[in-house]
């Protein structure tokens, strides 16, 4: 099947990327490096929060609460505060995230029975902190409240609440399968707009010119080597991620390898692009940085697809990252069933055909 | 070491040398690509394609008996402003769509609700995807909401009326709307700079080093800190107008306000290009390679700064380890000036400590490069 020509330059091309010590380590340490930093730095948690008190109160109630709140496991310290301007300082300067202010009388509103109001003040410059944080509050007082009502009255109803495929919301079991769509590609694809880049800036492209070598046989012999380096960095992802991080893996993984050759040809096809078209390393390393940046961003790592605009929904389509993202997330978490993984496949092999396509027209104008 | 500037003839040299380094940076296509168009690309992928305040989200709908409760409720989370009822049917037909992520969430509403909630009660059972814990925490809080405003109205219609004790009155100041992108876009302001800072420099300056020119320079009669000035300066001065053309993209286009002063964000700016550069240099100065520069110019400047910074993700969160790593990187005090400067106003008991450890990071920067390019000569 393969033929002697074949054989020959993919070997050549393993040496050309195996051969310096610097650029192999580069192959395999940063992708481990990233996945334990980014696996630990994710958190969607709020973790050792100050809290500023402003109890002009005094009361029972007040007490109860602040001792509730300074509990709570999310909470490293509170910080008593004297007056509204001092809290307006500490918010001002980050020293605390909150601040939670009890009126004089907020004890003999309750006792009264008309219902006394907390006051919470949230730094918004951290927004997103701020609105986990006022959810912990809130489930807080919440229980004191529910506490306060007399027996036998009815309770109204209630929401029994059920996580499927991750019913502790451990984020970790999220980021994981993420990251090894993300890793993948930024491994594969920093290889192989590396690739043709250099033969041009070493003059050794013209050297491929004039060989016996035809135009495809120079594009799948410099593909398969990071084809295969992101097969080897993705299987040490896949032993990793659920025994060193135990992340569950529900699903088959045969579908996953499939799913996966389709992926790693598709960012092998982007990265030959990006290649064909620099004259210089550094030009394509700026490209592979462009192209990559929205990829990761867009492949709904960041933030869900589902929050994006329509046109930019639309856009994603062709975001090969999005839809193995999908698959791994599928396969890890959700025992994802053949015919689902495949609707999320068919996008990234037809991705694979046009971008070596692409790459393999542009490549042959620029040989002759 | 570092030779002050004293004659005339060496300043005209200086002039000179920062002339011909500025013409080599406008000439390299790479300056534009990373100083103007990076910067924007970046700007309009955290104002548009990251967003972490939820829209509304599709969810399924089971609704296991048709009394009048039932469809009443059944009918308020159809016309919930959070959700978008996209799929009806058992629990099992509604699965795969859940698998699948075509929806992301089950609102059932079980048999015998109608009767329930006529006893008083009512449960319902919220079933969310998981593999998307933020998503699914919005769902179980929002999806409560409209259940619980729900039964409200319905006591209210009755007459009966309990007040909850103890209520939250919860205000945010700075951002009362919450605006992710009010965070996001200030912040991205940190990576452009980083970009510029320390990629870009680690880049360009270690394509000299690989090509020889570096070596031809320092050859001449030029001191070192004169050299570095002259390296320098003009990145200096891109960093300020790629910043420059961040903040009018976020305050016009983004609608991100900018309540302190022009001034304080350019003070912000220039000092935090200090150690940036200074990190810039000291890596091309210290490998001279350009592939295995950028590499650790990523795995040192980029990433560090999109992480460990407090950018998106809340550092007094992290492993105790990464809590002490994020000490060291700079972009650490650079993130709360600039959230700071753009939506709550100057602040400088909260700039001045931050500037100072910034600068501090970059007078040593600079001094372990002078250190490096002065060995690698010898």
């Amino acid at each position: 099947m393969i033929g002697p020509r074949l054989r020959a330059i993919i070997i050549k091309e393993i040496w050309a990327i195996l051969r310096d010590p610097r650029s192999r380590i580069i192959l395999v340490a940063p992708p481990l490096l990233q996945l334990f930093l980014f696996g630990f730095a994710s958190t969607m948690e709020v973790n050792n929060i100050r809290v500023g008190v402003l109890d002009l109160d005094h009361g029972r109630w007040s007490r109860e609460i602040v001792q509730r709140i300074d509990g709570s496991p999310n909470v490293r310290e509170i910080v008593s505060l004297r007056s509204d301007a001092e809290l307006a300082r500490a918010i001002n300067d980050q020293k605390i995230i909150v601040a939670i202010r009890f009126d004089p009388h907020f004890s003999a509103d309750i006792a009264s029975g008309k219902g006394a109001t907390m006051g919470a003040i949230f730094d918004g410059r951290r927004s997103n902190a701020a609105q986990i944080i006022s959810g912990y509050i809130r489930s807080i007082t919440n229980e004191v409240g529910a506490s306060l009502l007399p027996k036998g009255l009815p309770q109204g109803g209630r929401a029994v609440v059920t996580h499927w495929f991750n019913p502790n919301l451990i984020n970790l079991w999220f980021v994981m399968p993420a990251l090894i769509s993300i890793l993948a590609a930024i491994s594969t694809l920093s290889v192989v707009s590396q690739s043709v880049a250099r033969e041009r800036e070493l003059g050794t492209f013209d050297q491929l010119k004039v060989s016996p070598l035809r135009t495809y046989e120079i594009l799948i012999g410099k593909m398969i080597p990071p084809v295969m380096i992101g097969f080897v960095n993705v299987t040490l992802f896949v032993i990793l991620v659920p025994t060193v991080f135990g992340v569950p893996l529900q699903g088959a993984l045969l579908p996953f390898y499939m799913a996966l050759i389709f992926y790693l040809v598709a960012i092998s096809g982007i990265g030959m692009l990006i290649s064909t078209v620099s004259a210089t390393q550094q030009q394509a390393f700026l490209g592979m940085f462009a192209v990559s940046v929205p990829m990761i961003t867009l492949s709904g790592y960041a933030s869900p697809v589902d929050n994006m605009p329509g046109w930019l929904q639309l856009i994603n389509l062709a975001n090969p990252s999005a839809w193995f993202l999908n698959i791994s997330e599928g396969i890890f978490l959700k025992g994802m069933p053949l015919a689902q993984v495949f609707s999320n496949t068919w996008p990234i092999m037809l991705i694979a055909a046009i971008s070596c396509i692409l790459a393999a027209a542009l490549f042959r104008s620029r040989m002759e | 070491m570092i030779q002050p500037v004293t004659s005339a003839s060496s300043f005209r040299r200086f002039r000179a040398m920062l002339f011909k380094e500025t013409r080599q940076i406008l000439r390299d296509p790479s300056t534009f690509l990373i100083a103007f168009l990076l910067p924007v690309m970046l700007l309009f992928l955290m104002g548009y394609g990251v967003n972490l305040d939820s829209a509304r989200t599709r969810i399924g709908l089971s609704l296991q008996e048709s009394s009048a409760e039932a469809r009443s409720l059944a009918s308020a989370y159809q016309n919930s402003p959070y959700f978008n009822v996209t799929a009806t049917g058992s629990i099992a037909e509604l699965e795969p769509h859940l698998v699948g992520s075509k929806i992301h969430g089950i609102i059932v509403i079980p048999q015998d609700f109608g009767r329930e909630v006529a006893r008083g009660g009512g449960t319902i059972q919220i079933i969310t995807d998981g593999s998307l814990p933020n998503m699914a925490n919005f769902i179980a809080a929002y999806g409560e909401g409209v259940r619980a405003t729900w039964a409200q109205a319905r006591n209210k219609d009755r007459g009966l009326h309990i007040t909850p004790p103890i209520d939250i009155s919860t205000r945010f100041w700075f951002n009362p709307e919450l605006a992710s992108r009010n965070f996001l876009v200030p912040g991205s302001i940190a990576i452009v700079m980083a970009m510029i800072g320390s990629l870009l420099t680690a880049l360009v300056v270690a394509r000299e080093w690989e090509r020889g020119t570096m070596e031809a320079l320092m050859a001449t009669p030029i001191g070192m800190g004169e050299f570095l000035l002259t390296k320098i300066t003009p990145y200096f001065m891109l960093g300020l107008i790629s910043m420059t053309l961040c903040a009018l993209l976020a305050i016009f286009v983004f609608g991100v306000p900018l309540r302190g002063s022009a001034f304080a964000l350019l003070a912000i700016s220039a000092i935090y290009l200090v150690p940036a550069l200074g990190q810039g240099l000291l890596i091309s100065a210290t490998v001279k390679n350009q592939f295995v520069a950028s590499q650790i110019a990523l795995l040192t400047a980029f990433l560090p700064t999109m992480l460990l910074s407090g950018f998106i993700f809340e550092i007094s969160s992290m492993p105790t380890i990464l809590q002490a790593i994020t000490y060291v990187v700079p972009a650490r005090y650079l993130i709360p000036q600039l959230q700071t400067v753009f939506i709550a106003g100057d602040n400088w008991r909260l700039f001045l400590p931050d500037m100072a450890i910034l600068l501090l990071f970059g007078t040593a920067f600079m001094l372990l490069c002078v250190r490096a390019t002065q060995r690698r000569i010898a």
